[in-house]
């Protein structure tokens, strides 16, 4: 059978759109370059909306991009739990600005960028993007982000947590000041996932701090195959 | 009849030759005003008094340091890897396989002082345009960075206001940031050094240059409307020392949109790789002055462009104005007729604004032999009409008085040797320690965590290893080392043998990870030009380079000069920063500066080390003293240096390669232990406070394999390299013995000392 095809948006200031075809394409699917401005899903299985600064961030991060003609094309489909998403970073951001995830991305509590390679802790491996992990897993993956400073209504907490629907969490404290040390969180489907920290940047040794990242995009194989999904060594 | 114009003309200059002008406010001299009344046979319009004052003006035309930088090309080495050479917006050096390199650093030092995030960012944007412009993606940038002293109040407003500048504009446009250094001193209190650096790759087929060649070929400008930023930036901001009214000049820094210039990079790709453009230039310093001056001056010679086709933000702008902002993320291309709807449709896919404002014309053999012949004009009337290449190529040419400052001899003669050295084991211990927690010194990543080094996915190396380094392209293994060192205490002491020190450690730090140094680029920060003890410093540090890059067949490809980092009288210490750029053919073969915390290894220091503390950190730490003479410089013992470090990596004998620099040896080891997370044990044999604190160029701290000990010594045998065992890697401390005792640094205490410094001055990150 043909390798899934998964899409990869580009909005205007999408920066790790490469990256993510990159990973896609070492996790063994074939990567779809999706454009902002098409409302054409042109038939991928899945979609990743990418890390960078959509529209620049102006106005708030992510709140012009949720209205690009694409998300016509990918809120629903998600919604209604048929197609995969994972949104990273300012893809996170989007999709919360959809409405696709609960919360929202504040600036960080230091006021400051960040950029480091990050421990993180796999909570809900039963979601697309995760089923080849186990609970509890520790995974380093870089975090590089001005507003990755997670926040939602207290019941909003309490229902993700009641749900386990917080995917991952960062390992001891989070560095952005997120609740509950929140770094990714699922919808009820289970179909789309948000991540602050950059899984596609941890897919190869020679220029990630590990492999770890790239477990998710071969859970999202696996899903999408009904196979096993491959340990995430290779790199 | 029309009804008399109410702006400058060419016809009104004809008819009022005795109109006084404000050239001197201007910043031209009574002499270069007569130049330009005699090249135009008139006076000048005051629209090209305008283009006259910034294309002639320090920043722009080098009229103080032509004279001493024609010796990087009268002395360039032979070699067949330059593809581009100076004088081009950067050059272009071949690194195999099809593939070449762009790479240049330039500064932005007083808007940096003026207005700190603003000044910075405008500083990434404009090396990455000029990157852009030579057909290449841009795929990194570093930065080379003085403040003054740590803990002086005004270091808490420019230093995280540069650092949020960069960061912002950097990471906004993908580019990662895979390096830099950063200094304090005294001297840079009201003079801060940004000097930005970016790096591109291109396919050879793809170069791109300023040419405006094809009579009738549309000129085009691209990306943002014209606004009233920065007007007069280039020859007031960057050509007049600080003084009291600085403050009011807040209003000429740009501002950046660092969005805007991601879609440029963006549709600017699209565009060479549709082949629609014939010649392009970037807007900087001098805006459209520069560009169509220089662009005219690159091809025919003949250039016509009807001004009021700029777009404006502001639409009170006078064309004197239009001529002399420097609005950031603008491009001006040369496109053909038929390629113009296409060039278009790309620009407006990236919802970028593109006006054609000209054309490209012939010239005469008579408007030829004048420099050509560019006019412009505003509301139908000739506004402009010059022979561009007299303001483009053809600016005045000083030399500069030169006179070796009276204080050297003193400053030479006061020798470190005689400072009080540490008495016991418990001091020297303690001067280890505080030489690690100096902010020039100690870990930078409060800056450098808050820049994105991972986007692009092409990120080997990046801070805090000897040099960024990056694979070219995903599809090969061949990848580029950059590396930029600049030591201002060394170069006030001696600026020939500081310059040659400074090149001599980006080379180290390049050859360190295993790369090939190919190249030069440099950024020369010094006091006025009108100081003749500066311009000796100059001229001695532009000798310095030229001589050194000779000695080891680097040519320098491109650079900047950076006049008048000065307050009253007083210069800052000399600064160039010297950007070294090396191949690595497989970048799995990198080799980082951390011992590794498995399996033995065993630690050697490379090279010789002199009792040398002349500039040294330790002087300056613990004596905040700064006289005698810098190191000794002995080219041929860095390039032997270098040439174990190469075939080490590329034979895969080195664990472990670190440069030893400021803080000699005993940062070395401290670093290396850092970063691997792990102790070691070495001898220092009889003199432990020599071995620790000398700075002695060519040397370097690597580790091995035991099994790989005969093969290191055999490699430095052969190349006439001195090597001693100092020891093994392992542990928790770093341990050092000596002839008369042993010193021991639990790793974590190492650490504390290494890490607290930034954070407990300008807060938690």
């Amino acid at each position: 059978m043909a390798a899934p095809r998964v899409g990869v948006v580009t909005f205007p200031g999408s920066l790790d759109d490469r990256d993510a075809a990159r990973a896609v394409r070492i996790a063994g699917a074939e990567p779809v370059s999706l454009w902002h401005g098409d409302a054409d899903l042109k038939g991928v299985d899945a979609v990743v909306l990418p890390g960078g600064f959509s529209y620049g961030d102006y106005l708030r991060c992510g709140a012009i991009a949720r209205f690009a003609p694409i998300m016509t094309e990918i809120v629903p489909a998600a919604r209604s739990g048929n197609l995969p998403v994972l949104g990273i970073c300012n893809g996170f951001q989007i999709l919360c600005e959809s409405q696709l995830l609960p919360g929202a991305l504040t600036r960080n509590a230091s006021r400051h960028f960040i950029c480091r390679d990050q421990l993180i802790r796999v909570e809900a491996a039963d979601t697309v993007w995760t089923n080849g992990y186990s609970p509890g897993q520790e995974l380093l993956i870089p975090l590089k982000s001005g507003e990755g400073n997670y926040v939602a209504d207290p019941e909003t907490i309490a229902e993700l947590k009641r749900d386990n629907r917080v995917v991952v969490r960062y390992v001891d404290s989070a560095p952005n000041g997120s609740m509950d040390n929140i770094a990714g969180v699922t919808n009820e489907h289970r179909n789309v996932v948000g991540l602050m920290p950059h899984p596609e940047h941890a897919v190869e040794a020679l220029t990630g701090p590990s492999t770890d990242g790239l477990g998710f995009f071969t859970s999202l194989l696996a899903h999408l195959t009904g196979s096993t999904p491959v340990p995430e060594t290779a790199g | 009849m029309s009804e008399e114009p109410r702006f400058d003309t060419v016809a009104k200059a004809a008819a009022t030759p005795d109109l006084p002008q404000p050239y001197t406010e201007l910043g031209m001299k009574d002499e270069e005003y007569a130049r330009v009344r005699e090249i135009l046979g008139r006076r000048p319009t005051s629209a090209e008094l305008a283009i006259y004052s910034v294309m002639w003006s320090e920043h722009c035309s080098y009229k103080s340091s032509k004279v001493h930088l024609r010796q990087f090309g009268e002395k360039a080495p032979d070699t067949d890897v330059l593809l581009v050479g100076i004088g081009e917006n950067a050059g272009v050096v071949d690194v195999g396989d099809g593939y070449a390199v762009t790479f240049k650093i330039e500064s932005h030092n007083h808007p940096s002082y003026v207005e700190p995030h603003q000044g910075a960012a405008t500083g990434v944007g404009g090396i990455v345009r000029d990157i852009l412009s030579m057909g290449a993606r841009p795929v990194a940038v570093m930065d080379s960075l003085r403040f003054g002293p740590a803990d002086a109040p005004d270091t808490q407003r420019v230093l995280p206001g540069v650092v949020s500048g960069i960061s912002s504009y950097g990471n906004c446009l993908g580019l990662p940031n895979i390096g830099g250094e950063v200094g304090f001193d005294a001297g840079y209190a009201s003079n801060p050094l940004v000097n930005a650096l970016c790096v591109g790759v291109l396919k050879h087929e793809n170069i791109k240059l300023a040419q405006a060649s094809g009579p009738g070929n549309h000129v085009v400008l691209f990306g943002a409307a014209t606004g009233p930023d920065g007007i007069g930036g280039a020859s007031v901001l960057a050509s007049a020392s600080f003084d009291e009214e600085s403050q009011a000049k807040r209003p000429s820094v740009q501002v950046g949109d660092p969005f805007l210039e991601k879609l440029l990079i963006e549709c600017c790709m699209e565009l060479y790789a549709k082949d629609l453009v014939v010649g392009i230039q970037d807007l900087g310093a001098a805006g459209v002055s520069c560009a169509t001056t220089e662009l005219a001056a690159g091809g025919t010679g003949g250039m016509r462009i009807e001004l009021d086709r700029v777009p404006l933000r502001d639409p009170r702008l006078t064309p004197e104005e239009i001529l002399m902002s420097e609005s950031q993320e603008r491009m001006m291309a040369i496109v053909e007729p038929d390629k113009l709807d296409e060039f278009l449709a790309v620009c407006a896919k990236w919802d970028i604004l593109a006006s054609v404002i000209g054309e490209v014309t012939d010239v005469t053999p008579e408007e030829e032999a004048r420099g050509g012949r560019l006019v412009m004009t505003w509301r139908g009337e000739t506004i402009v009409d010059l022979p561009p290449r007299t303001a483009a190529d053809q600016g005045p040419v000083y030399h500069r008085p030169i006179e070796r400052p009276a204080d050297q001899d003193a400053l030479l003669a006061d020798d470190p040797a005689a400072l009080p050295r540490p008495s016991s084991d418990e001091e020297l211990r303690d001067q280890v320690l505080r030489v690690l927690a100096a902010p020039g010194i100690c870990d930078s990543s409060w800056i450098t965590d808050q820049y994105d080094r991972y986007v692009m996915g092409n990120t080997v190396l990046a801070m805090p290893h000897d040099s960024g380094m990056i694979r070219i392209a995903e599809d090969t293994d061949r990848g580029v080392a950059l590396a930029t060192d600049g030591n201002g205490r060394y170069t006030r002491l001696d600026p020939y043998v500081g310059t040659q020190l400074a090149y001599a450690e980006a080379y180290r730090n390049v050859a360190a990870t295993g790369a090939r140094p190919l190249a030069v680029t440099n950024c020369l920060n010094f006091g006025s030009p009108e100081d003749p003890g500066v311009m000796w410093q100059f001229a001695e540090a532009t000798r310095g380079l030229a001589d050194a890059c000779q000695a080891l067949g680097t040519p320098v490809t491109g650079g900047n000069v950076s006049f008048y980092n000065q307050t009253g009288s007083t210069a800052i210490n000399p600064t160039p920063v010297i950007g070294v750029l090396g191949v690595i053919d497989d970048v799995h073969k990198r080799v980082t500066s951390a011992f590794s915390a498995e399996g033995e290894s065993v630690v050697f220091l490379l090279g010789e080390t002199r009792l040398e503390l002349g500039g040294s950190a330790w002087a300056d730490v613990i004596h905040g003293h700064l006289g005698g003479r810098p190191p000794q410089i002995d080219l041929d013992a860095e390039a032997a240096l270098g040439r174990v470090l190469i075939d080490g990596a590329a034979a895969e004998l080195l664990v472990s390669a670190h440069d030893l620099s400021d803080g000699g040896l005993a940062v070395a080891l401290a670093e290396s232990c850092l970063r691997g997370g792990v102790g070691c044990e070495v001898d220092l044999g009889d003199d432990a406070f020599t071995a620790l604190f000398s700075e002695s160029a060519a040397r370097a701290v690597v580790s091995v394999r035991p099994e790989h000990e005969t093969a290191l010594v055999d490699l430095c045998a052969k190349h006439g390299v001195p090597v001693r065992r100092l020891g093994t890697v392992g542990g928790s401390a770093l341990t050092m013995v000596h002839r008369t005792g042993r010193i021991s640094i639990e790793v974590a205490e190492l650490r504390d000392a290494y890490e607290s410094t930034l954070p407990a001055l300008f807060g938690n990150k």
